[in-house]
């Protein structure tokens, strides 16, 4: 600001100090958990169980890791997770833009009503049991397709995207592209597009980490475990505690196995979460700026 | 192409040279419109398709709820009953117990998770330091970025009474260890603050948007006139950005009945069952989970849930409308 003319006052500086003491409280509340995991899954079990580990790790090592990539139906979930995160967000901005881009039009007649048709599955839906009968109605239970068709688009992120094109893409532009003998098609793929980079990266980031963090659609469709996704496997593991000793093929003495087993979910929970969380940095720029185009609309 | 852009110049009330038409008809105007724009709605047509299939379908489906359904009739064959299904649920003893439970968790997660954000950005927006700013909000986003199986699992393992972290710091200070996740007492608190610890940053992005869009002549008037920061934070940041805390609260409660209902499902076991039974859940058990699926009644208490929702979300919206002056619409 430009007022650090002014001397602070005493009132001001108890205000500054309160602050950033209640900052720090925010910050080690939300940090301590994450970091004690992460150090917990380089450790040792036997100290880990015994609660010797703290703040930092205690006795490295990566056996924890290694039983993740001995455990196959981890390794399977992860690689599953990684194609319905891949072909699901393909499908899904795909189908943001074809509709965002039309709806931001001025000049498409009937846009109120389509815009109505969308918004209302905001408000109301069928509900859990009827989505069921209707993927089950298509033939999609234990398919592929049954984590990526039900949720092929949401609703709300259309609707930032067709008011981030309301703001950035000016009438003038396609009068002109007009003049130039410029159809509709021609003028999406090769003005609006270009244009929508920072968009595209905000639904993107969006659509992927909610595919893979998604589990409920999974649970519901799935009941095939070679098409288990990640968040399954890992509700098995961590929620209901069944580790099958068999799947861990190199593990030496059962004693050892129940070690693990504990350490196994430390690192399973870092493993995880890595994914989402290396994707959101570096559009975190973008990101920030969709939400507050977002809440623009309200 | 041309005739849009004559149409635009006389809506503008431009004359343009060449003769024209004295006015074209509504539907004259539609018709053009649709035959130029041709392109836009074969670009719509695969997400109306999607909506219709996967959102609308399934409203045409739900009229099972009015019915006696059975896989051999399906959705349109099988016999109507009425309002059998919702007054059967109404009856049953489980009604009041799973309202009251539904109704309590999201109240009590409404009330503790909607300050804390505002109190995060307000704070936030007081900082000079830019890179410890950057850094707390960096830091305060990334729960937000790990997915719901992962958090209960932290919490499982966090809160094991044998080798949880918790417990083993319960152990130093000499007390006994506790089963958090097994006692219906804990449920609401543990699953109400691990959604705080979770959401806190993220909700806090909308906040200090809106504390950017304050007028910092606003700001610059206090400070001549010897306001404190505090003052300023409580007559100047806070009035900011109430609108946009009051259309947040609005949605909210219109989705008190709807909301975290993955997590719950996750959190929820056979000791906790008492506190943590909530109406989803409950349609999923019955619905899809037992043995002998019960799509109809499922439905019932799905659409019940559902028209509930609708009805807060409204009247939320009028009283917000009346004594805010802020509304979603």
């Amino acid at each position: 600001m430009s007022v650090m003319a002014i001397k602070e006052t005493r009132t001001d500086r108890i205000f500054n100090a309160c602050n950033y003491v209640i900052l720090g409280l925010f910050l080690i509340a939300v940090l301590y958990p994450l970091l004690y995991i992460l150090s917990a899954s380089f450790s040792d079990p036997q100290a880990v169980l015994s609660g010797r580990v703290w703040l930092w790790p205690v006795d490295v090592n990566l056996n924890g890791y290694r039983a993740i990539f001995e455990y196959q139906s981890i390794v399977r979930g992860f690689l599953n997770s990684l194609f319905y995160a891949g072909v699901g967000t393909l499908v899904n901005v795909t189908l943001t833009l074809l509709a965002a881009y039309p709806l931001s039009r001025r000049d498409l007649f009937g846009r109120n009503s389509f815009m109505l048709l969308f918004v209302f599955t905001m408000l109301f839906s069928g509900g859990m049991i009827p989505t069921y009968l209707v993927v089950h109605n298509l033939g999609l239970l234990n398919t592929r397709w049954a984590l990526i068709l039900p949720t092929a688009m949401a609703v709300w992120n259309m609707i930032i995207t067709r008011t981030y094109y309301q703001v950035t893409i000016p009438h003038e532009l396609l009068e002109a592209a007009r003049i130039d003998g410029c159809d509709d098609f021609r003028f999406f793929t090769r003005i609006v597009l270009p244009l929508s980079k920072p968009i595209i990266a905000v639904n993107a980031l969006f659509y992927a980490v909610g595919h893979w963090n998604q589990f409920f659609n999974a649970l519901i469709y799935l009941t095939d475990e070679s098409l288990f996704p990640l968040q399954l496997v890992l509700r098995e593991i961590l929620v209901q505690n069944s580790i099958d000793p068999a799947q861990l093929t190199d593990a030496a003495e059962l004693l050892r196995r129940q070690e693990i087993r504990e350490l196994l979910k430390y690192a399973l929970i870092v493993v995880a979460s890595v994914p989402p969380l290396l994707a959101y940095p570096f559009v975190q720029k973008h990101f920030v700026k969709g939400v507050m185009i977002g809440s623009l609309k309200g | 192409m041309d005739t849009l852009l004559r149409r635009q110049s006389t809506e503008q009330g431009a004359q343009g040279s060449t003769p024209r038409p004295p006015r074209m008809g509504r539907w004259a105007v539609a018709r053009r419109q649709i035959k130029n724009g041709w392109q836009l709605y074969l670009m719509l047509a695969l997400p109306v398709i999607y909506i219709l299939v996967f959102q609308y379908w399934p409203m045409w489906g739900v009229q099972i709820a009015f019915r006696n359904y059975n896989v051999v009739d399906g959705i349109t064959g099988s016999p109507w009953v009425g309002f059998q299904n919702f007054e059967r649920f109404i009856d049953s003893y489980l009604f009041w117990p799973i309202i009251r439970n539904t109704i309590l968790l999201q109240g009590y997660e409404l009330l503790a998770t909607f300050p804390l954000p505002i109190i995060l950005a307000l704070a936030l927006n007081y900082v000079r330091l830019r890179w410890f700013k950057r850094s707390v909000q960096m830091i305060t986003y990334a729960p937000h970025f790990i997915s719901t199986v992962v958090i209960v699992g932290m919490l499982f393992v966090l809160l094991d009474p044998r080798t949880g972290m918790v417990n083993n710091l319960f152990g130093i200070f000499g007390i006994e260890p506790v089963d958090f996740m097994g006692n219906p007492d804990y449920f609401r608190h543990i699953y109400v603050w691990s959604g705080a610890w979770q959401g806190l940053g993220f909700s806090a992005i909308i906040y200090l948007a809106a504390l950017t869009s304050i007028d910092p002549a606003l700001h610059e008037a206090a400070i001549v006139d010897g306001a404190s920061k505090l003052k300023r934070m409580w007559h100047i940041d806070l009035p900011g950005i109430a609108p946009i805390a009051v259309i947040l609260l609005i949605l909210n409660i219109g989705s008190i009945l709807s909301i975290g209902f993955e997590k719950v499902l996750l959190m929820q076991n056979s000791l906790n069952l008492q506190t943590s039974e909530v109406i989803d859940t409950y349609v999923y058990k019955v619905g899809l989970q037992s043995a002998v699926p019960q799509f109809s009644y499922a439905a019932a208490i799905g659409l019940f849930r559902s028209v509930v929702g609708l009805v807060l979300l409204v009247v939320a919206n009028q009283l917000a409308r009346r004594f805010a002056k802020s509304s979603l619409w």
